[in-house]
């Protein structure tokens, strides 16, 4: 099966965005990692009732600054400007990651390079690279309640990201819960991939074989609403 | 003179405390909360064989990027070494010409917690199973594994403030808080860039986030992002 899928059908970055932010529950404390993930900020309601954790010490982020009123003090974990939310709390680094540690995110949206079957997630060093960028990524991964993996289907040079044992570097074991990527919407079960939602124009065949694992198909299949 | 009572250096004359060989803890998030005009200032001076702890490896347009370009720096402790379009850390690193400690955000800002705080280490699941937990001793506590991790202490912050007061009680604006706090706690002598002076009693008692007993030495200085 051809693992070349037309341009035109895949997600762009800001769609993705979109679906991800549809599954941010009210009353949820949400951390949103740098990269596409902090895109989602862009899509959360303001009357949606999600609480943004960034792990600079924002537990309240709102959407990035309409230009022209960026504050030089207030950035996300990325150094972009962002804003505060009606509700905002400032807290320091380490507090910042009691919270992540403690428990109390509900949900993490963050990259990655990998998952695997089992939910392990690869997210910081290329095998090819001598170091790479941990950040938080660890301590945020392994303290959340649940973690979204958000990223392309297939790297640049088309190869598979959901695969059965990851070959780069661990950042958490066992930690991925749902997968978005631009062609489908896959939750982590203990039976392994579950494909729910798949991206408009794309079919289930285009899919297994842009992945590199079993991936059985939910008998609720739809799919991604836009 | 009131108990404690200091008052603004010049930059040159703050930074005299510095030896050949320090650990040198430098706040802030990327420029977010960054003593900028202190570490500029260090960029001045000849010394040798210092030991940097900071978020990240130093954009190449930063003090920090002037600091590992003049060779001062011989190690490095940080969670995201390859910050974005930074080339100087990168090039040093894979010349064998600097050390790198690559260390989780959140064990990177408790390790610092911890000194501050007179204790001896902490255990966390963060970096089970990971690059990260190599060396390190593992432990079981209730029926579930940790890590074993060690307080990290400094001789000397260089850390940025919003206002100080001449008991060296500081304020913070937005989320240029970040490392600030617990690097003030876990220095032998801590130097603060702040953007402003302000008159003992004119801060709020339960505004001020770092209390002037751990800060020796400041300087007065606006200059770029906070």
């Amino acid at each position: 099966m051809e693992t070349v899928i037309a341009e035109n059908l895949l997600l762009s970055r800001e769609a993705m965005a979109k679906r991800v932010a549809q599954e941010l529950q009210a009353g949820w404390v949400v951390n949103l990692g740098i990269g596409m993930p902090v895109l989602t900020t862009k899509y959360v309601g303001a009357d949606q009732g999600v609480i943004v954790h960034s792990e600079n010490g924002i537990i309240g982020m709102g959407p990035p600054p309409r230009e022209g009123e960026e504050d030089d003090d207030v950035r996300n974990a990325g150094n972009e400007p962002t804003t505060l939310a009606l509700g905002a709390a400032l807290v320091h680094q380490a507090d910042s990651f009691s919270l992540a540690r403690g428990g109390r995110l509900n949900c993490a949206v963050l990259g990655g390079f990998q998952v695997s079957t089992s939910g392990d997630l690869a997210n910081w060093r290329l095998p090819k690279n001598p170091t790479g960028n941990i950040g938080g990524a660890m301590d945020i991964a392994s303290g959340a309640n649940e973690v979204f993996a958000m990223m392309s289907h297939l790297t640049k040079q088309g190869e598979p990201k959901l695969v059965e044992e990851l070959t780069y570097p661990v950042t958490t074991l066992a930690c991925v819960t749902k997968i978005f990527t631009d062609i489908a919407v896959i939750t982590v079960t203990g039976e392994g991939f579950v494909l729910e939602e798949v991206a408009s124009g794309v079919g289930v065949e285009q899919v297994k074989a842009c992945t590199a694992a079993p991936l059985l198909v939910s008998d609720a299949l739809q799919d991604i609403p836009m | 003179m009131e108990v404690g009572s200091k008052k603004a250096l010049d930059i040159p004359s703050a930074l005299g405390a510095v030896k050949d060989g320090d650990v040198i803890f430098f706040g802030g998030f990327g420029s977010n909360g960054n003593p900028s005009a202190l570490i500029e200032g260090l960029s001045k001076t000849n010394l040798k064989n210092l030991t940097v702890v900071n978020n990240g490896g130093g954009s190449d347009d930063s003090g920090l990027g002037s600091l590992l370009e003049s060779g001062a720096i011989a190690k490095i402790i940080c969670s995201f070494p390859y910050e974005r379009d930074s080339v100087i850390f990168r090039d040093l690193f894979q010349a064998g010409k600097i050390e790198l400690e690559l260390v989780p955000q959140g064990t990177l800002a408790e390790r610092i917690r911890n000194a501050g705080a007179g204790l001896g280490g902490f255990l966390t699941k963060t970096g089970l199973g990971t690059e990260v937990a190599q060396g390190k001793q593992e432990i079981e506590v209730g029926g579930e594994l940790y890590i074993l991790e060690k307080p990290l202490r400094a001789d000397v912050a260089l850390l940025r403030a919003d206002t100080v007061d001449t008991r060296g009680n500081l304020t913070y604006r937005g989320s240029a808080r970040n490392f600030n706090p617990v690097m003030a706690m876990a220095a032998r002598h801590t130097i603060v860039q702040a953007s402003k002076e302000v008159a003992l009693g004119e801060t709020e008692p339960g505004v001020i986030v770092t209390p002037g007993i751990y800060v020796d030495q400041y300087v007065i200085s606006g200059g770029g992002s906070i």
